[in-house]
């Protein structure tokens, strides 16, 4: 090991959040010229703690070293002044400013104003380390790897030596991901200290030289990257050991359950969502949607839930005695009553589906509330189907009186998922339902996927990792800006391959191809 | 017939308590707050300026020659602005350090502005003694609108361009300034961050409270003038009770209509400072009625204005994205 000075050395970091401990006594070094994964399920501390060394939170005891010199970060500008840049998992821009007014933000520079030798300074950063972007560009009209990227260059415009990402890869295409590494392998190279914090083993692997991991809260310990394996990591994260295979039972007894043809959507906008959609959904297996977030996703979901106005086509619903029966135009309560149902998890978690205030119970009843014939409510039966989803998916809750708004994310999608599975659905469509899950949780919400699977519902799973695609799914869709590029088999489909078809070159590529040959 | 050269003098004077209200709101919401209590603040503003410039000249004995020119400006400015600076103080102790509900704390306030200003008021009536329900403060009045001095000789274009009393140059220039600042400065820069991504500017290193607080009580102190306009220029230094009507709500209804740029008020208020008093020009007869209809204009206009604005879609003339939230660094 070298015997340099660490760039940043974390010393007892303890950091309480009213009753909550998230971070314990914790001991970290982060050394020059290196790049080093922070692993840790979710709740375990990793944000909390880099939030201290950008100067976020303070934190309530512990000392904090760069370059060997003790220092207190009290806000983000004594960090900016330690050469501390910390790129958070939801992006720290303003939409409506240009790249270069958000990168310049809050510098306290001498004299006016002068937007354009701060695009000139921003093109020079950008040839250096062979960035891409526009600095005069509105943050809304870019892409989400493009907003990464102006994170990324208003650290380095600062001056960052030390760089930290949170979840850097979360919202990217495995192309953007290895354009990203790339990147970040000349920052290495350039003697920049950085931090990387990731749920994705695969990345660890091929990005980091050491790992360190936390579990709630506190440091269990860390390794070089090229001396350990997944199984390590994932022993060492979880507390235990845990299987990293996805089970993938055959699909039972797959026959057709829903058949869409020509479905087109357009937004109020007058965008083209969904271009003439044709595939069917099967019961009893596992269809994997795949695609670019936005690439009309969302879009078909709510169109077959009956939430969506459709422009044209079909969705036709396919009855246990064959008869066919037509969804478009119905409204989504009839649609409900097919046991048509739809878990879809948006970026904030509550937004569709779960009532943040109201408590685990209430937000049972907004399915079963029209039940009965009295005036009143049942609040008896939402109640024990609170528990009872409580109970088998181990959802970390004081009681199911609690708001849903407090919980943490993870247990949010458990209630919401479980809640879904318990109205005995025919079709299942879940969008992102492991959206920032850690690893334990991930695992219980694809069991119970596969246990629906098994049971002979039609499950739709729109996932925004390739990886979880490939081992969970029987047939993936990809979808490519609105029309589908192409439908694969889960057991012998290329990641690769997948990601190309994600892509507006690859995937319009191939529609075109697929087009001509029609 | 309308008479032009008699209208716009009148239009220009309605418009600039308008242009100081609605100002003095764009800064605060550029820092996301939506002080809802303008109206409140400009009636404090107002009467604490006659406060002020009511004990002044009771203690000069009420002839002009004993009041000395310099004071019967400052006096009442000073009270105006004390006074608009201590209800902006109060918002900010509320929503930011406090976090308290935006609209619940505004709608508050012009409740209490507005009573405010009516109990001094009657209470000054009162000790004036006198028979009619108002106050008339004419010497300060007249000091409020001394003109340059050529202005009455330059015939029409002195009219049009230089009857008006300082304050109405100060609204225009405090306008024209306010959007310099916002558009071109980093100060404007840092300021539309606080309001648009709070955790962003935060991030950022910059000072939300700080923001927030300077832009808040600065955009009642603007405000504030507005309603110290009306009694002391607009209103010839006569105070009666809720003759400032609702003004107030006008100038917050014209923050959405400018798209939050004060160089697009000044001329947004004087559309609707015309509008305001259209009625008194429109030959309208004998038929009352029919100037009570003239009198709904501005309202209805304001309602046509919501309905385009709300229609309109670029990003760029949107409400700043986090209008009316409080922000709190360690929420989880």
């Amino acid at each position: 090991m070298d015997n340099t000075t660490p760039a940043v050395a974390l010393r007892g970091i303890t950091k309480t959040f009213g009753t909550v401990v998230a971070n314990h006594h914790v001991d970290l070094d982060i050394r020059k010229g290196e790049i080093l994964a922070l692993l840790g399920e979710n709740g375990s501390g990793k944000t909390t703690l880099m939030n201290m060394l950008s100067g976020i939170y303070y934190p309530d005891e512990g000392q904090i070293f760069i370059n060997g010199e003790e220092v207190t970060i009290q806000s983000p500008r004594d960090a900016f002044r330690y050469g501390i840049g910390m790129i958070h998992q939801h992006f720290k821009l303003v939409d409506v400013f240009t790249a270069t007014e958000n990168i310049i933000l809050g510098l306290e520079e001498k004299g006016r104003l002068d937007r354009a030798a701060a695009s000139r300074k921003i093109r020079e950063i950008c040839d250096l380390y062979g960035f891409s972007i526009d600095p005069d560009r509105k943050i809304y009209q870019m892409s989400v790897s493009q907003k990464q990227t102006v994170e990324i260059v208003k650290a380095l415009y600062r001056g960052a030596d030390i760089l930290i990402l949170d979840e850097p890869t979360a919202v990217l295409t495995p192309q953007e991901t290895e354009k990203l590494f790339a990147v970040l392998r000349n920052m290495r190279a350039d003697g920049k200290a950085i931090i990387i914090i990731t749920h994705k083993l695969h990345e660890v692997q091929a990005l980091s030289d050491r790992v360190a991991v936390l579990r709630k809260g506190a440091y269990i310990g860390e390794m070089m990257t090229r001396d350990t394996n997944p199984q390590e990591m994932t022993n060492m994260m979880v507390g235990h050991q845990v299987s990293l295979n996805i089970r993938r039972p055959d699909p039972v007894d797959p026959k057709p359950r829903i058949e869409i043809k020509g479905l087109t959507v357009t937004s109020p906008e007058g965008v083209l969502k969904l271009d003439h959609i044709y595939f069917d959904i099967r019961g009893g297996e596992i269809l994997g949607i795949a695609g670019i977030s936005g690439s009309g996703q969302k879009e078909l979901l709510e169109a077959i839930a009956g939430l969506q106005r459709v422009e044209s086509g079909q969705i036709l619903y396919l009855h246990d005695d064959g008869r066919k029966e037509e969804l478009v135009g119905r409204d989504p309560l009839e649609i409900q009553k097919l046991g048509v149902a739809l878990s879809f998890v948006p970026e904030d978690r509550l937004g569709m589906g779960l009532v943040g205030n109201m408590d685990l119970s209430e937000n049972m009843m907004l399915r079963s509330f029209r039940a009965g014939h009295s005036v009143f409510t049942d609040r008896k039966h939402p109640h024990e189907l609170a528990e009872k989803v409580v109970e088998e998916l181990e959802v970390n809750t004081p009681g199911v009186s609690t708001p849903v708004r407090r919980l943490s994310g993870g247990n949010v999608q458990k209630v919401l998922v479980g809640r879904e599975i318990a109205s005995s659905p025919k079709v299942l469509l879940t969008a992102y339902a492991v959206r920032g899950l850690d690893i334990n949780s991930s695992y219980t919400i694809y069991d119970l996927l596969n246990q629906q699977k098994e049971a002979g519902v039609a499950v739709v799973y729109v996932g925004e990792d390739l990886d979880v695609l490939l081992e969970l799914a029987d047939r993936i869709v990809v979808l490519c800006g609105g029309r589908v590029s192409g439908i694969l088999d889960g057991r012998t489909a290329d990641k690769n391959e997948v990601g190309m078809m994600m892509t507006e070159l690859g995937g319009s590529e191939r529609i075109k191809a697929k087009e001509r040959e029609e | 017939m309308f008479d032009i050269v008699a209208f716009i003098p009148r239009m220009v004077a309605q418009s600039i308590p308008l242009m100081l209200g609605s100002t003095g709101e764009t800064i605060t919401q550029k820092s996301g707050n939506l002080n809802l209590g303008i109206p409140g603040v400009m009636y404090v503003g107002a009467i604490s300026g006659v406060i002020g410039s009511f004990l002044y000249e009771h203690s000069c004995g009420g002839s002009a020659e004993a009041m000395n020119p310099f004071l019967t400006i400052a006096i009442p400015l000073f009270c105006c602005l004390l006074g608009s600076f201590l209800m902006g103080l109060l918002y900010c102790i509320l929503t930011v350090t406090l976090r308290a509900n935006q609209n619940v704390t505004g709608l508050a306030m012009t409740t209490f502005g507005v009573g405010f200003g009516n109990f001094f008021g009657g209470s000054l009536i009162k000790l004036t003694g006198s028979d009619i329900p108002s106050i008339a403060l004419s010497a300060t009045s007249n000091a409020f609108r001394t003109t340059l001095p050529f202005a009455s000789a330059a015939g029409t274009v002195g009219k049009l361009f230089f009857s008006y009393g300082f304050l109405a140059y100060a609204a225009i220039i405090i306008s024209l300034a306010a959007a310099y600042v916002i558009r071109s400065t980093r100060v404007g820069l840092h300021l539309r961050a606080v309001g648009e991504s709070p955790a962003t500017a935060d991030a950022a290193g910059i000072n939300i409270t700080k923001y927030k607080y300077v832009a808040t009580i600065l955009g009642c102190m603007i405000a504030g003038l507005g309603g110290l306009y009306y009694v002391m220029d607009y209103a010839n230094g006569v105070w009666s009770n809720d003759a400032f009507g609702d003004r107030g709500w006008l100038a917050i209804a014209l923050v959405i209509f400018t798209i939050w740029r004060p160089d697009i008020g000044i001329l947004s208020s004087f559309l609707f400072g015309g509008l305001y008093i259209l009625y008194l020009y429109i030959p309208t007869g004998v038929n009352l009625a029919v100037k009570e209809l003239y009198k709904m204009l501005p309202y209805i206009v304001t309602i046509i204005v919501l309905i385009i604005t709300s229609m309109r879609n670029k990003r760029e003339n949107q409400p700043p994205a986090s209008l009316g939230q409080s922000y709190f660094r360690e929420e989880r």
